[in-house]
């Protein structure tokens, strides 16, 4: 998996290590959400659309990675419950400008045990903030790696996924 | 809903595929599933479907059964039908699993069964050998 703030670059990273173009599927939701939205002229139901980005890895003629990026709206977690059954870990994208921005997405997979690591998005090596400082801005045990990367590049993102499956075996190894 | 064209690459034609911003479909997506929100058994979005059906007996099937039959004949994964064939992915779900009653398609559920689909070790091993020779 793949999350992080609305436009931090989840879909580019998808892209840069994707065999295909990244595509997109919906889920329509009708939920009675409570609070949340305008309800005025709906009468307490509200369906809306989630979309997520995908791509896919063949790494072996009976092995297939496929790389989801959530839906950047933290309101659809109960999206990401589905997502994280069967998934090895999750990287966090992360734009320390907006570091409030990935939250919800570190407080969801530190709550669901799901291995993730966090992944510093800066262009060309640009990185207004060491990862030690992030650290302690995130409140980030020292277990999980942090990393800088460009999410546009292809190298960087296989290095980020590279990390999060060694991070995710060490766990398991634990 | 028409069949796509016999032999092109899903992914080159996304413009096709998708069709455009503003057309709306022609039949409301639950329409095709009979009115049921719920697949018969749940289907993981990885899930990697293939076709088994005799191209002989395809001719019988619903359109949208048919769309999905042709397009795996390639391995896809349920994500793919979804978005390749521009379906909600409850409804991607549903007509997926629709066909693996039937016989029609096999599936391949990832993980080791029910064990709460967190991948074991010798899994990650492989996915990380891969990865690094990328």
């Amino acid at each position: 998996m793949v999350a992080g703030g609305f436009g931090v670059g989840k879909t580019t990273f998808v892209g840069a290590v994707s065999e295909i173009n990244p595509l997109r599927t919906e889920a329509v939701m009708t939920s009675a959400s409570a609070g949340i939205d305008d309800l005025t002229h709906t009468g307490g139901k509200t369906t809306t659309t989630v979309a997520m980005d995908f791509g896919r890895i063949t790494l072996d003629q009976d092995l297939i990675l496929y790389l989801f990026g959530t839906p950047g709206q933290d309101r659809f977690w109960f999206m990401w419950d589905d997502l994280v059954r069967g998934a090895i870990g999750a990287v966090v994208l992360v734009d320390t400008r907006r570091l409030a921005d990935c939250f919800p997405a570190v407080d969801y997979f530190e709550n669901s045990g799901l291995p993730f690591v966090i992944a510093l998005n800066g262009f060309d090596g640009s990185q207004p903030y060491q990862p030690e400082e992030v650290r302690e801005a995130l409140q980030i045990g020292p277990d999980t790696p942090i990393i800088t990367t460009d999410a546009r590049h292809r190298a960087d993102a296989k290095s980020a996924l590279i990390t999060l499956v060694e991070h995710a075996l060490m766990a398991r190894l634990k | 809903m028409t069949p796509p064209p016999a032999s092109h690459d899903p992914y080159g034609n996304s413009v096709d595929e998708y069709g455009h911003e503003g057309d709306q479909p022609l039949v409301r997506p639950y329409a095709m599933t009979g009115g049921r929100t719920r697949p018969r058994y749940q289907l993981a979005i990885e899930a990697l479907v293939s076709t088994t059906a005799d191209p002989a007996h395809l001719a019988t099937l619903l359109p949208e059964h048919q769309r999905i039959c042709h397009l795996c004949r390639e391995v896809k994964s349920v994500a793919e039908v979804s978005a390749l064939l521009s379906m909600p992915l409850g409804v991607a779900r549903i007509l997926v699993a629709d066909l693996a009653e039937a016989g029609m398609v096999a599936i391949h559920q990832p993980g080791n069964g029910e064990t709460g689909g967190t991948p074991d070790v010798t899994l990650l091993e492989r996915v990380l050998s891969g990865l690094r020779k990328l």
